[in-house]
Formats: C-alpha cells, sequence, structure tokens
C-alpha cells in the first residue's frame, strides 16, 4: 500500500470535515484495502467511521426500515425482521461474498463496491474508471464479466452487487448526508449514475457527503421473493448473472412483479417494458418466455458477454416459475394439486 | 502508531505502521505465526481469526482500527498438549493434507459452529428460520476457506463429527 493518514472519526461531524478528494471511507474495508494493496485506489487519506455511534443500528419506523451504514451483511441478513419481510434481501446478501467478508462488509459499503472489471484491476492496462481518459482496454479486450446492458464507448464494467440489486427490486432509498449537516434521500434507481462519458464517476455522493442509512419501504405483502444467482462455482465467487424478484399472484393473476437484475450493467439494472407484460397476466411459460426475449433483445456490447443473453434469458425465466410457484428453488416443478 | 488489542486473553500493545494489517501485527509484531498469510486478498481463508467472536479474514483488517477490539487466533483455542474438539477432530479425520490452510479452516469452521447456534442462515437453507448443518451447508458455510490440497470431503467430517459431538452434549 502507499501510505497514507489514518483518521478516525468519533461523530458525523468529524467525517463530514475530514472527506475530500484525496480522502477516502473506511468501514469495512474489505474491498477498498484489497484495491489500495494493488495501488488501484491510492486515498493519501483514510477516515475510518466504524466508531461513529448510531450507524449500526436496524430499526423500524413504522412500516419502514431503516438500516444504519454500518450494519454487517451478516447482520442484516440474519435480522429477524428483514427475513420475514424482505426475504429476498436476505437471500442476495447470503449469495455473496464468504462468511468472514460478511462479517465485516457493511451495508453502505456494499452500495459502493467497485467493479470487479480485470482492466480496473490491471494498472499497466488503459482504464476510463481507475484513470479518466485513459481509454478502455476491455474495448477489444476480453471478458465475459462484462456489462450487457448501461455501457457506453468508455466503459464496459459491471457493477457485482447483490445486495444493491435486492436493494432496487425493492425500491430502497439511500439516506446521505453532507458535510453542512443536510441531510437527503436518494433512491436507489438515482443513486447510481453513469459510465456515459466519466466511468469514474458512479454515483451521486460528493466528496464529503456520507451514506448513512437505506431505508427499505412497507414489506411487499403476499409477494413470493426470489433471488436466482448464477456464478461459475457454487459458492464463493462474482455473479454471471443475477435476478431479484418479488412477484405476487392473486386469483390467478400476476398482480406484482417487481424485479432487478444484477452484474449485467453498471449498476442494478430494470426494465418497466418486461414488467409491463406480466402484472394482469396469468402466469405461464408462454408468458415468461415473451417477457425474457423482450428483456434480452438488446446486442451485447462485447462478443465475450454474448452468452450473457441466454443465461439472461433463462434465468428470468426459472426465477418467474419459481416466484409464480410452477417450480421450487431447484428448478423442479411443482405439481398442480 | 499504537493500538491495544487483546489477543488469546492477552492484552497487548503494538507499535505499528498505519498500512499494517492485523495478519501482519499477529505474524510480526506478536509473534503468533499460526495464522496463514495465503492470497493477502480475502479470498482463500488462511488468516482466518476471530475478531470479537466473529471470523473475518486478518489480512483485510487494518490493525489501527481494531483498537480495544479482542482477537482469538489458532494459538488461543488450544495448545498439543490440549487441543480443542476441533484441532483433535482434524487429527482423527486427516483433515488436511499439508497443512497450510489448517489454522484458517479450524478457526473458521470454530466460528461456523457458534454461528449454527445463533441460527444463522446461508444461502443453501431451505429455511432461513431453522437451517441444519448438512453437508451442503457446511460446503457453503466453509467456502471462504480454499484447501488446494483438496481435503475438503475430512474437513467436512471433521466438523461434522464435533458438531455431532455438540449435540449429544446438549441433549445428556
Amino acid at each position: 500500500m502507499i501510505p497514507f493518514d489514518y483518521t478516525r472519526a468519533d461523530a458525523l461531524e468529524d467525517a463530514g470535515k475530514a472527506l475530500d478528494a484525496k480522502a477516502e471511507v473506511i468501514a469495512g474495508g474489505t474491498n477498498l484495502l484489497d484495491l489500495m494493496k494493488i495501488q488501484v485506489m491510492t486515498p493519501e487519506k483514510l477516515v475510518d467511521i466504524t466508531r461513529i455511534d448510531g450507524l449500526s443500528e436496524i430499526t423500524k419506523d413504522g412500516d419502514k426500515l431503516r438500516i444504519g451504514a454500518l450494519v454487517t451483511n451478516t447482520a442484516l441478513a440474519n435480522d429477524a425482521n428483514v427475513r420475514k419481510g424482505w426475504p429476498l434481501l436476505s437471500r442476495a446478501i447470503l449469495a455473496g461474498a464468504s462468511a468472514q467478508i460478511r462479517n465485516k462488509a457493511t451495508t453502505g459499503g456494499n452500495l459502493l463496491q467497485r467493479t470487479r472489471c480485470p482492466y480496473f484491476y490491471d494498472t499497466s492496462q488503459a482504464c476510463n474508471k481507475r484513470a479518466p481518459g485513459t481509454g478502455c482496454a476491455a474495448q477489444g479486450g476480453s471478458g465475459r464479466m462484462l456489462a450487457l446492458f448501461g455501457t457506453s464507448e468508455h466503459c464496459l464494467a459491471a457493477h457485482p452487487s447483490d445486495m444493491a440489486t435486492a436493494m432496487t427490486a425493492l425500491d430502497a432509498v439511500v439516506e446521505i448526508r453532507s458535510a453542512d449537516g443536510e441531510t437527503r434521500q436518494v433512491p436507489i434507481q438515482a443513486f447510481y449514475q453513469g459510465p456515459g462519458d466519466t466511468p469514474h464517476i458512479e454515483n451521486v455522493l460528493a466528496e464529503d457527503d456520507l451514506v448513512t442509512a437505506v431505508i427499505l419501504p412497507a414489506p411487499l405483502e403476499g409477494t413470493h421473493q426470489v433471488y436466482r444467482k448464477v456464478r461459475d462455482r457454487a459458492s464463493y465467487a462474482f455473479a454471471l448473472v443475477t435476478v431479484a424478484a418479488a412477484v405476487k399472484v392473486e386469483d390467478g393473476k400476476i398482480v406484482r412483479a417487481d424485479m432487478a437484475f444484477g452484474s449485467i450493467a453498471p449498476h442494478p439494472f430494470q426494465n418497466a417494458d418486461v414488467k409491463d407484460m406480466l402484472v394482469g397476466q396469468a402466469p405461464s411459460d408462454a408468458l415468461f418466455a415473451k417477457a425474457a426475449d423482450a428483456l434480452t433483445r438488446a446486442e451485447a456490447p462485447h462478443p465475450d458477454v454474448e452468452y450473457k443473453r441466454p443465461l439472461l434469458r433463462r434465468t428470468l425465466i426459472a426465477t418467474l416459475r419459481q416466484a409464480c410457484g410452477l417450480s421450487d428453488a431447484h428448478g423442479v416443478d411443482i405439481a398442480k394439486v | 502508531m499504537q493500538t491495544k488489542l487483546t489477543v488469546n486473553g492477552e492484552a497487548q500493545t503494538v507499535e505499528h505502521d498505519p498500512r499494517a494489517t492485523l495478519l501482519d501485527t499477529l505474524r510480526d509484531g506478536l509473534g503468533l505465526s499460526g495464522t496463514k498469510k495465503g492470497c493477502d486478498h480475502g479470498q482463500c481463508g488462511a488468516c482466518t481469526v476471530l475478531l470479537d467472536g466473529e471470523r473475518v479474514n486478518s489480512c483485510l483488517c487494518l490493525t489501527a482500527m481494531h483498537d480495544g477490539q479482542e482477537v482469538t487466533t489458532i494459538e488461543g483455542i488450544g495448545s498439543p498438549d490440549k487441543l480443542s474438539a476441533l484441532q483433535k477432530a482434524f487429527v482423527e479425520k486427516d483433515g488436511y493434507q499439508c497443512g497450510y490452510c489448517t489454522p484458517g479452516q479450524i478457526m473458521s469452521a470454530t466460528a461456523l459452529l457458534q454461528e449454527m447456534q445463533k441460527g444463522q442462515a446461508s444461502y443453501v437453507s431451505d429455511d432461513l428460520e431453522v437451517p441444519k448443518l448438512t453437508d451442503d451447508e457446511m460446503a457453503e458455510r466453509m467456502s471462504g476457506n480454499l484447501c488446494r490440497c483438496s481435503a475438503y470431503p475430512l474437513i467436512r467430517e471433521a466438523i461434522a463429527m464435533v458438531a455431532d459431538q455438540e449435540n449429544e452434549g446438549a441433549q445428556a
């Protein structure tokens, strides 16, 4: 690691004051320290926020749930309220990383984790995200982890978070505190930005902003929630494709189909047309095939991720079948009684 | 800079560079070489220790951030003449070949059994509320610890043996 100054913030005010363009916030550190060791990230100052009071709690606020930014993945996945009201979130978190990492990684940090694009990780290669203006070595390079949708000529990287994908399907809201003490709430869909021609800007945070919490709206009563992750090995691997879905079937018709797709775009991806195709219809394999075709129609931006189109298509169909009660978690048909 | 830690029950004050990881502090600062450096990036689990009772990759912890916290290493759970139940089980079941990953495996398994008691679920738990320690569950829950000799089946047997002993103890 390149030498840095270590500062411990004891209160939110201290953190706000200490943050500037050359500083990074550290909490779990599971992504940041990894990147600092290989000098992909080289902050001159680390601001440790782990001792700030009031950021490690999960609290009910009416029907809503407020998750402090320092709540660990383990604590969030195993929270009794989350398991019961938002099981999609528990499942998504448990699909990510290892037990050791989940004990350390935090909610705020998970939202802000960096891409796993191999060119971002390799400091000898051009990368507009790591070093703005140097180009994108993934164009013309190889990369089966790259994004399928929402890329630009300047960046093909995908967002790897499982947690953020579930939170997007659940319409979570990110609470942000600016250095002047003002707090604002941003829907997670509006939180992420880019890549466009500025792939290094990934979200709406100013340099002295701090994510203080994530707020989940009221539980989606009566929905069947499924998180399906496809990866190269059965555990502890980043996803190739994920689908998060909360689906409600009433009187033989789909009345709700809240979905988000992970590891296929620069941020958790949604498609309103696909949702509209499902809502109001009776669940059937023909309907799911039509929706999956619509989702995966766009051309792949790189030949190496062409395979993600059929993979995503099949993963969405499998997820919808499970969420509508046509099959179990292993894809085995559930016989009609 | 200076950081105070309680390591295996003993209060320690360590002088270190701000860049020092907990792994380097344990090995180089305190001479506790049981904790191993494998990948140094949180992928292999050889550096697993308990931090305030929970398993973490010590290579991804900055020592400076853990002032006042408790660390338990492989040296803290047993000794050659007084092995912990898991240490004994790994020997009995031959849960290793080269042994390099073993301290991390045993620390991880120590935490795994506590997590089961707390009712924590995993990705493969059919029911988030009542997870059971099946072979699939053990494989999933130990996926943060690699064994390049691939002693996995025997590692799982060792963990299952101790889990059974604990269950019998609880019923007795």
